[in-house]
């Protein structure tokens, strides 16, 4: 079963490799990850989907959070959460095909970011399912380039994805120092 | 004071306690080297980098303190690689420093140059290369903290030579910002409520403790809940004194070469406590079978082990120490009497097929074993032993009372650990005895630490079982693969003229009659003795359960 988790992590040299490695020796499978800054200094704000057969759920989170630099790992797949991925793709279109293509962008609500004579570049965010729909009907006019960030994720409602204090690193961080975000609630 | 990263080095060990380090200079610690004289620390010399880390994993498991080892560059750092995979499988707590080419140099192949914080990833708690002589001693403060805290493991710091030689204002930090560690996790009381509960209620509850009972020193308070509760105790290969042996609650090691009435045990209880470990392959045989008729209450203070192999039934994350005391007064009196009987009925059997009780004439390695325990009755060793049949004998016929009185490499099964572990087993217990349990393969591995044995005047007592073979392997070959044995048998050296050329006192045994002499002599000799014992060529560690198969189908002595 697929997991999504949250992993805040120390903005230091070597994180990431950390984090990989770890994985691929546990055997688990990291289908995306994507990772820049959060909202507190210093702390970098990592979500992946991973995957590993016959593995129970909370060992992701567990043994991700055995790491030094980890500081708070958060399951998001059963918590309600905004998921969003982002996509630039690179489309065949010419003087025939272009219009029908900016009207399926406009339905989706994608954007053009590039036109030339033979090609657009179509950037969309959304959830996955709708960014694989527009990929999927673009197929059909030939896609010259893809890139895609991966799963982005962030609980719902005020509370942060970085779950209630049970010990993680995040509230302690922000109760030792408050003012470390501007506007943390204490 | 103004200070360079050397003097740091030291100054910080210093205020951590570190007392003796074990290493092998080189190229890029020749600073450090320099410096070392100036502080109140003993250097051990080994002959071989491994042989450091082994010794510096043999000081912390019988002291329970941090070990200390310290490689040059390069080949250097990468002879310390099993060493720290060793203590790593074991959460035995060791700090190795290593020095490295010069930040300028780093990423450039420069000579003795390897990524060994990149090489270590997989096999430390952390790891640190140091790029600023500034944040040196906070490092070391943190690599310590992360050493010992929780589940100990081995931390390295990697530090170019241009950090040793560069100069900064220096104060040992007095805490540490760690935040990635949770703090130290407690149990909540309605688990241990429930796990009481659950034992209180069992017909036929078990333990079964490991290593990290022994780590947090939880010793006392699991005798007091065993006597409480009148339940028996079985242990892993490193959990082997966690309980008096001796005590007739203890049923002894489980698992693939354990006690078979050990094993009938565990699979016939209803109700099993497991503490302080972590339900390893070699102990549980296959999963599917294992502890069918039990329900699971499993502590451990590294809660990513609950769960991993076993699915328990309650958890309880602690320390092991405390869960045992919380526990107790939760325990109700019991006698258990119908169990104890099939137990005890097993055990019977399990004497009845005991080769001790059988064989008289040829000299095998269980008879000496057994020689060596009631020799050393009075004044308990320390034992050390290696990898093998060797291993698995020794701890079927001995029985450890004594704390922390096994030392051995379970998780990662490093053959050639014994000798150097030993080293620091006794400088780190100079007033115990310290015996140490090897085959005539594993010895070979870094038998060049007798060198080191005599240099720190370490009177080691060296019980070498040699049948001539990769005993284990061998074994394998002749129940699994047709008797094949492949690469298997060795030639050996005269190990008596060996010894000797090292300076240390051989002898040689070829028979029964010989053995309890040459032991009690060897332990009233005032120096190291290496005692060879021509030993049964194709004996057989029995009980087993082969790789992978349930714990019920144990293969006996035909």
């Amino acid at each position: 079963m697929k997991r999504t988790l949250v992993a805040m992590v120390q903005d230091k040299p070597g994180v990431l490799n950390r984090i990989v490695s770890l994985f691929r020796r546990r055997n688990f499978n990291i289908e995306s990850l994507t990772v820049g800054h959060s909202e507190i200094p210093g702390v970098s704000r990592l979500t992946m989907v991973v995957e590993a057969p016959n593995v129970p759920a909370e060992q992701f989170v567990y043994q991700l959070d055995k790491l030094v630099n980890v500081i708070d790992v958060t399951d998001l797949t059963d918590t309600r959460s905004v998921v969003r991925e982002l996509a630039l793709i690179k489309v065949k279109a010419d003087s025939q095909s272009r219009g029908e293509i900016m009207q399926l962008v406009e339905v989706f609500r994608a954007k053009i970011i590039d036109v030339s004579l033979n090609s657009l570049v179509v950037e969309i965010a959304g959830p996955e399912d709708r960014v694989q729909s527009l990929i999927s009907l673009l197929e059909s006019f030939g896609i010259l380039e893809i890139v895609r960030t991966g799963r982005v994720a962030m609980a719902r409602g005020p509370e942060s994805s970085h779950s209630s204090d049970n010990g993680n690193g995040i509230a302690r961080m922000l109760r030792e120092q408050p003012t470390l975000v501007k506007s943390a609630v204490a | 004071m103004k200070l360079n990263g050397a003097q740091i080095v030291w100054e910080s060990l210093v205020r951590e306690g570190v007392e003796v380090v074990f290493g092998f200079p080189g190229g890029k610690v020749v600073q450090l080297y320099h410096t070392l004289p100036e502080y109140p620390i003993r250097h051990v010399l080994v002959r071989h980098e491994q042989a450091a880390a082994h010794a510096a994993d043999g000081y912390a498991r019988s002291t329970g303190r941090v070990g200390v080892c310290v490689a040059t560059s390069g080949p250097g750092a990468t002879n310390l690689v099993t060493g720290l995979a060793t203590a790593a499988m074991d959460s035995s707590p060791i700090v190795a420093i290593t020095g490295q080419v010069g930040t300028r140099d780093l990423g450039k192949d420069a000579f003795q140059e390897t990524d060994i914080t990149g090489i270590t990833l997989p096999i430390t708690k952390h790891n640190y290369l140091v790029t600023d002589v500034a944040d040196l001693a906070m490092v070391i403060r943190e690599a310590f903290h992360i050493a010992r805290e929780g589940r100990p493991g081995p931390v390295l710091i990697d530090l170019p030579v241009n950090v040793q030689n560069a100069v900064t204002e220096y104060e040992y930090p007095d805490q540490v910002y760690l935040p990635g560690l949770r703090p130290k996790p407690e149990a909540p009381t309605d688990l241990l409520h429930k796990a009481a509960d659950m034992l209180n209620q069992a017909a036929r509850p078990l333990i079964l403790a490991g290593r990290g009972v022994t780590i947090s020193g939880g010793q006392p308070e699991l005798r007091a809940l065993c006597e409480k509760g009148n339940f028996p105790v079985v242990t892993t290969l490193l959990g082997k004194s966690c309980v008096p042996e001796t005590n007739p609650l203890c049923l002894g090691m489980g698992g693939m070469h354990g006690e078979a009435y050990a094993n009938r045990a565990l699979q016939a209880a209803d109700v099993i406590f497991a503490i302080g470990m972590r339900f390893d392959d070699r102990l549980t045989g296959d999963l599917k079978a294992f502890a069918r008729n039990a329900k699971i209450i499993h502590s451990d203070i590294d809660r990513s082990e609950i769960g991993k192999n076993v699915r328990p039934d309650v958890a309880l994350v602690g320390d092991a120490k405390e869960v045992l005391a919380r526990l107790l007064p939760l325990i109700q009196p019991a006698s258990h009497s119908t169990w104890w009987e099939t137990i005890n009925g097993w055990r019977e059997e399990t004497a009845a097929r005991d080769i001790l009780n059988k064989e008289q004439e040829r000299l095998i390695p269980q008879y000496i074993i057994r020689k060596m325990w009631e020799i050393t009755r009075d004044n308990p060793p320390i034992v050390v032993s290696d990898v093998g049949q060797n291993q698995m004998w020794e701890a079927q016929y001995f029985f450890h009372d004594r704390p922390r009185g096994l030392i051995s490499s379970g998780g990662l099964g490093t053959m050639g650990f014994a000798l150097p572990a030993a080293l620091g087993v006794q400088i780190g217990n100079p007033d115990a005895q310290v015996w140490v349990v090897v085959g005539d393969g594993g010895f070979q591995m870094n038998m060049q630490e007798m060198a080191t044995m005599v240099q720190e005047r370490c009177p080691l007592k060296i019980v070498l079982l040699n049948n001539g073979y990769l005993g284990m392997v061998r074994q394998w070959q002749e129940l699994f693969f047709e008797r094949r044995y492949s690469a298997t048998q060795l030639f050996n050296p005269d190990f008596v003229k060996l010894a000797e050329a090292f300076g240390v006192r051989g002898v040689m045994i070829t028979d029964r009659e010989g053995v309890e002499p040459a032991l009690r002599e060897a332990a009233q000799y005032p120096g190291p003795v290496l005692l060879e014992f021509i030993v049964e060529a194709e004996e057989n560690v029995y009980p087993m359960v082969s790789a992978g198969a349930p714990l019920d189908s144990m293969i006996t002595r035909p």
